[in-house]
């Protein structure tokens, strides 16, 4: 027996119930999908000033890994750093493969993506906000900044000595006066 | 009738002035040390160029002052060396973090600098994570110099008449003596720090390595700033997220220690030290903080379970404790990202970290605010009132207190703490509508003038290299008159003005 359906006025194909029941089944599951995964990569700033409308919910983070991997057992923590704030994210050891360097000074770090589960406080971690990572993509290998001298810098730095010897010669010779 | 300053005035000004500048601008060999131990080639050029410059500024000064051996510092000549040597400081410690190129501006940089040396811990530095070892250590001895006191450098260096000495220790906001004399009581304050720093740093690296995860040299580097700036009470930390980064609770736990022990009266340190430990319990200052720390803990508490951000009890104590600890050593160590205050924390709870920075801690200490004696005081006085009130009228009602030594309350005592008090209220409100001038909302300019003025470094956000100049010079204002307690800000005032119109 088939079931003859309008939607918004347009007059479907006449579904038997099993289709019907296999579509409501994949459009529950979109809905859902929508409701809990955000396929754009989220800002920090946007993370941290709309925390409660992302608590509990997939996202998808990208940034630069910077300080150390700090290490804790099968897990490590990870601080990911978008231009804007650098956010912790929790991540079993086994996720880490691809990360190789941390930025810091004359350091780039890898650029992570992150696909994880948004915590606004915690409750594993003492209420702290942080990510829980589902899985973690490298986007682009860190590397070596190199950082030149430059000659302007050298040459103040030359005057500087130039005027501080003078200076010590006028007291030297001024001492020297007084003396007599 | 006020007296225009002589040459001889200006002499004795340049000549202390000059002795500060080398001491501070010695400093900067530390931080040349760091870059040879790190590798970093450039911050050694940076560095050699702000030493350099010191020495010639400062050495130039003793020149031009040609004041002859012995001569000794007035009450006036006192208030302005310091309040102006703490300017010529924060110009000249500006100038290494200007050329590490994470500063939009060299004001962004003279701002981290006397955010550094006054022990506050707003930064505009841009890029932190990326920042050199050596300008990331150059952060934190600042407030290490500064809250033990630049002056207090000098007189622990390079004074050694004690008469002039004293003047120069009591303008950098500090009237208590531990020793007879002046000079070892400098002395005295640098090798309790020094000590402490030791046995600190070696607290924060095992910690570091053990609880945090980090590599033994980093953890150590890590040890030294936090320690610095927590001991210090100034809150600047190697990375961006404070001590959020570390996610550790035994780490944030040692902070808490290090911000605790810093922010108690050197007079204290020295009971505990010579073996009088109920001296600590005692004193009028430990009992106000205790009252004022149980006050504000229950409004943070109440606060924050109005809301709905943390699930249970030991996740809001432990991010309400920690602000609030932080914020009443005026240290300013976060384990909440700057923005939460605002959007996570219901307003009472904003109110309380708001009242602790503003009651600020212990007198003679790294600390900034009103300060706990004061508080005290008040509070003492209007008890004392109350009772005159309930008491027969021939009665003679008197009170005492513990600081140090028994000592009664007089109306001269009470009139000089709330003058003070007065004078730091006037400071957040002016703050506050200078902020609010700028068209930010009152409660978020009252929040960052109190945290500038008190000397704490909390933000809300609000603090960025993108806020307007004369915002960035107010809280420069405010932190240094803050730090200082206005009186030698009001002398140089003063010393400028008579040049104009004194006789």
């Amino acid at each position: 027996m088939g079931i003859k359906c309008q939607v918004s006025g347009i007059r479907l194909k006449t579904f038997r119930p099993f289709k019907l029941f296999l579509f409501c089944c994949l459009l529950a599951t979109c809905n859902l999908q929508l409701a809990t995964v955000f396929a754009q990569p989220v800002q920090s700033n946007d993370l941290i000033a709309n925390a409660k409308s992302y608590d509990g919910k997939t996202v998808e983070y990208e940034g630069e890994l910077v300080g150390d991997i700090l290490r804790r057992k099968d897990f490590a923590w990870l601080n990911v750093y978008d231009g804007q704030n650098a956010i912790g994210v929790w991540s079993s050891n086994a996720l880490l493969a691809p990360v190789k360097w941390a930025g810091g000074y004359e350091k780039k770090g890898d650029m992570l993506g992150i696909n994880g589960i948004f915590h606004r406080a915690c409750p594993e971690h003492g209420g702290g906000l942080d990510i829980h990572a589902q899985s973690i993509v490298l986007l682009k290998e860190g590397s070596r900044v190199l950082r030149p001298i430059e000659r302007k810098r050298v040459l103040w730095l030359g005057l500087l000595l130039g005027v501080l010897a003078c200076l010590l010669i006028i007291h030297i010779l001024q001492q020297r006066q007084r003396a007599r | 009738m006020i007296l225009k300053p002589q040459i001889r005035d200006l002499r004795i000004i340049a000549h202390f002035l000059g002795k500060i500048v080398l001491a501070y601008g010695a400093m900067m060999a530390a931080p040349i040390v760091i870059s040879v131990l790190f590798g970093e080639r450039v911050p050694i050029i940076d560095f050699s160029i702000g030493l350099l410059l010191s020495a010639c500024v400062g050495f130039g000064l003793l020149k031009l002052a040609d004041v002859p051996q012995g001569a000794e510092a007035s009450w006036m000549h006192g208030m302005v060396v310091v309040s102006g040597g703490w300017l010529v400081c924060m110009a000249l410690g500006a100038v290494p973090l200007y050329l590490s190129g994470h500063f939009v501006s060299y004001l962004d940089a003279c701002f981290e600098a006397m955010s550094g040396l006054t022990t506050t811990g707003l930064s505009l530095v841009q890029d932190l994570d990326h920042l050199s070892h050596a300008a990331n250590f150059w952060r934190h001895l600042a407030p290490f110099v500064g809250g033990q006191g630049i002056i207090v450098v000098v007189l622990s260096l390079l004074v050694k008449g004690p008469a002039g000495a004293f003047r120069l220790y009591v303008g950098e906001a500090r009237d208590e003596k531990i020793m007879p004399n002046v000079i070892e009581t400098a002395k005295f304050i640098w090798k309790v720090s020094l000590l402490y720093l030791a046995f600190g740093t070696a607290m924060l690296t095992a910690a570091g390595v053990w609880a945090v995860g980090m590599p033994l040299k980093e953890s150590f580097f890590h040890g030294i700033c936090i320690f610095m700036a927590g001991f210090d009470t100034a809150g600047f930390a190697p990375r961006s997220q404070s001590i959020i980064y570390y996610q550790s609770g035994i780490y944030e736990v040692v902070t808490l220690v290090t911000m605790i022990w810093g922010f108690f009266n050197f007079n204290l340190h020295y009971a505990v030290w010579s073996g009088k430990r109920p001296e600590l319990w005692r004193d009028i200052e430990t009992r106000t903080f205790l009252v004022s720390l149980t006050l504000v803990t229950a409004m943070v508490c109440v606060g924050l379970a109005q809301g709905d951000t943390y699930l249970n009890f030991s996740a809001a104590f432990r991010r309400g404790v920690y602000q609030v600890i932080s914020g009443h050593t005026t240290t300013g160590y976060m384990t909440i990202y700057a923005p939460q205050f605002l959007t996570e924390w219901k307003p009472l709870a904003l109110i309380g970290i708001l009242v602790a920075m503003a009651l600020g801690g212990y007198t003679c200490s790294t600390a900034g605010g009103i300060k706990m004696l004061r508080v005290g005081v008040i509070a003492k006085a209007f008890r004392e009132d109350v009772k005159r009130f309930l008491t027969a009228d021939s009665a003679v009602v008197t009170t005492k207190f513990r600081h140090l030594r028994d000592l009664f309350l007089d109306d001269k005592l009470v009139r000089s703490s709330a003058l003070v008090i007065i004078a730091f209220l006037l400071l957040y409100f002016i703050g506050a509508v200078i902020g609010c001038y700028y068209g930010y909302p009152f409660l978020n300019s009252l929040f960052e003038s109190t945290s500038a003025a008190a000397t704490v470094g909390f933000s809300t956000g609000m603090t960025q290299a993108a806020m307007p100049v004369a915002l960035k010079i107010t809280y420069i204002v405010e932190m240094w008159a803050g730090r200082l307690e206005f009186i030698s800000v009001l002398v140089l005032g003063g010393f400028i003005i008579s040049f104009f119109r004194g006789k």
